[in-house]
């Protein structure tokens, strides 16, 4: 499932780039390449379980731009959540077609962002991660309070309905193409943001506050922005899983789903675009077939995140181009 | 609203808050230490918890030497662990070491989800504080009375250690400045490695207090500890006192909203948390870094 570039944000290597570590591609190449899995993706596998894959994605790449201002959030789960159960309500209550029950949605993580970034950017490092974990909780209380999430039960049997009021969502390959072009979007988004100038100013926080702050850049301003872009993001992602699964549960706000989106990131590379798609793909995959079994996802989700952070901290993507970057660098260097 | 409503909660609320202090505390300990959010930390209050269990069930020990046992064998495994992962990311971004305590935390709770299933397990109170005293408005049950008295008292012990003995004296230069202690000939890192243990101690002491309280269940710590992030990251991480009393403060708040308004109960101490960092973003008693 390799859609686009082999996304290292320094190296430009494309796919094939990537396994001979030798040929140079040029991207648009490794583009096609990416391009042509995701459309016949779903002819060779069941294409619900790959729609699926696909928001996870979109949320592990939303959660991954908040990265490139070198913060670490430990609440996604808030943002993808909430918008999962507000697009639920709005097709399942009030019978609105999947377009704007996702605008909705994505409206409500937006609002929930602002209102978290505010708090949670007053604190760096580890009590930025502690604090949006922490507001993240409250939503999970509050998903368990309020009456229209169903608390345990969850929002069930969402009715998809039909997308630009003419291609019936309930066929499988629209779905999946569905899904597949809001990740195509939102992934094209994140690829401008880190590329544009406002990008470039976030690395530069990242790599020396201080100094961005000296150089008069209003840090605290652009720390909000692309928290709240990030919020967005995920909560797209959120709205979207609620249509492809039909399902909003308390899972979606639950602390182990930020976790585990941090782990897809980590696992696919942190440091890289394409990384949290590759760990998104891994770890949906690894939880479909553990789960039947019989073994305890939870331990196994726990001992690989000890092993990426003991063993291989740059994740798939990053170790991968580390190793070309090393080859290709040393005779031109 | 009777007053034997009100004073029932604010028991209750006592009790949890005791167990937020000891919690908070423990994280404290080794935040100040090792520079590690220890998100396992509830992990080792179910850890606590459990070993009081198995010793009881397995071994026929009970509750008093269990309530030394029980911690120590806690803190022997987070040493264990301290030694041969957590001590490999010192050197690196602190959030690591949040990342790993965190995938420890996954792990040893889905083992024992996975090995004992996630209903709770009874475990009696012991004997001689089984009854309570009739307080005409309020019947205060002897074990309640003294899990309070319990962690005040190791609550404050530990304050005591850290702030006014030689060896609290020793783990402080330790954390003020750890190539200069080493060049007195303190050998540091053991010293981190009983610090850690010392903190993973304090969570599996409130771990055998809780059990006969709370049932015993893998999960019981997993939820608990983000609570405590929110009492730590209102406290602030300034000082050893300030996290004793906010924990006790914010247990009691929770429990009188219980009884003013019951849905808010789970929610107050994040609340708080938020106005608190619109307000002061160091925590009450933090200092400004």
């Amino acid at each position: 499932m390799a859609t686009t570039s082999a996304g290292p944000v320094r190296s430009q290597t494309g796919l094939a780039g990537l396994l001979s570590g030798k040929v140079r591609v040029p991207p648009i190449v490794a583009y096609a390449v990416g391009l042509a899995v995701l459309v016949v993706a779903p002819f060779l596998a069941y294409p619900l379980f790959l729609a699926k894959i696909l928001c996870f994605c979109l949320f592990a790449c939303a959660f991954n731009l908040l990265g490139s201002v070198g913060l670490l959030s430990f609440g996604h789960a808030a943002f993808f959540g909430a918008s999962a159960y507000v697009a639920g309500h709005a097709l399942k209550v009030w019978g609105l077609p999947f377009e704007l029950a996702a605008l909705i949605g994505t409206a409500a993580a937006t609002v929930l962002g602002v209102v978290f970034g505010f708090v949670a950017i007053r604190r760096q490092g580890l009590y930025f991660a502690m604090i949006t974990l922490a507001l993240a909780q409250m939503i999970y209380f509050l998903a368990l309070q309020v009456p229209f999430t169903h608390a345990e039960d969850g929002l069930t049997g969402v009715p998809r309905g039909y997308i630009l009021g003419l291609f019936n969502l309930n066929n499988l390959y629209v779905l999946y193409y569905t899904a597949a072009v809001i990740f195509l979007v939102g992934y094209f988004l994140i690829y401008r943001i880190t590329r544009s100038t406002f990008g470039q100013i976030l690395k530069a926080i990242r790599e020396k506050e201080p100094r961005a702050i000296s150089l008069g850049y209003r840090v605290n301003d652009y720390k909000l922005l692309v928290f709240v872009l990030s919020a967005a993001l995920a909560g797209l992602a959120g709205a979207t899983k609620t249509m492809v699964v039909q399902l909003a549960s308390l899972t979606d706000v639950h602390w182990s789903t930020s976790g585990d989106v941090i782990l897809m990131t980590l696992l696919g590379g942190s440091g890289t675009l394409f990384g949290p798609v590759v760990g998104a793909v891994l770890v949906e995959m690894l939880q479909f077939y553990l789960a039947d079994s019989g073994l305890p996802i939870q331990a196994v989700i726990g001992a690989i995140f000890i092993v990426c952070i003991l063993l291989f901290r740059r994740g798939i993507v990053g170790e991968i181009s580390q190793m070309l970057g090393a080859k290709r660098d040393t005779p031109a260097s | 609203m009777s007053f034997q409503i009100l004073s029932g909660q604010l028991l209750v609320g006592l009790i949890n808050g005791s167990f937020y202090a000891l919690l908070s505390l423990g994280f404290a300990v080794i935040f100040g230490l090792l520079g590690i959010i220890n998100v396992a930390q509830g992990t080792f209050y179910m850890l606590g918890a459990f070993g009081s269990w198995m010793l009881l069930n397995y071994a026929g020990v009970g509750y008093w030497p269990a309530l030394f046992l029980s911690p120590l064998i806690a803190a022997v495994v987070g040493m264990a662990l301290e030694k041969t992962l957590i001590a490999r990311v010192y050197k690196l971004d602190h959030i690591y070491g949040l990342l790993l305590t965190y995938g420890l935390m996954m792990f040893i709770q889905g083992m024992f989800v996975y090995w004992f299933a996630t209903a709770g397990r009874p475990y009696p109170v012991p004997l001689n504080l089984r009854g309570g005293f009739d307080l005409g408005f309020l019947f205060l049950p002897k074990y309640r009375a003294w899990v309070v008295l319990a962690s005040l008292v190791f609550c404050f012990g530990t304050w005591f250690a850290i702030e006014k003995t030689s060896l609290g004296r020793t783990l402080r230069a330790a954390t003020e400045n750890p190539q200069l202690t080493r060049a007195f000939g303190i050998n540091v890192p053991a010293l981190l490695t009983f610090g850690f243990g010392a903190g993973v101690a304090l969570a599996g002491f409130a771990g055998v207090l809780a059990a006969p309280i709370y049932s015993v269940s893998p999960l019981m710590g997993g939820e608990l500890v983000i609570t405590v992030f929110a009492v730590v990251v209102v406290g602030g991480m300034g000082s050893i006192l300030g996290s004793i009393v906010t924990g006790l403060s914010l247990g009691v708040l929770e429990g009188l909203t219980k009884v003013f308004y019951p849905p808010g109960a789970n929610m107050v101490i994040f609340v708080i948390m938020f106005i608190v960092l619109l307000i002061k973003p160091a925590g009450l008693f933090g200092r400004e870094r």
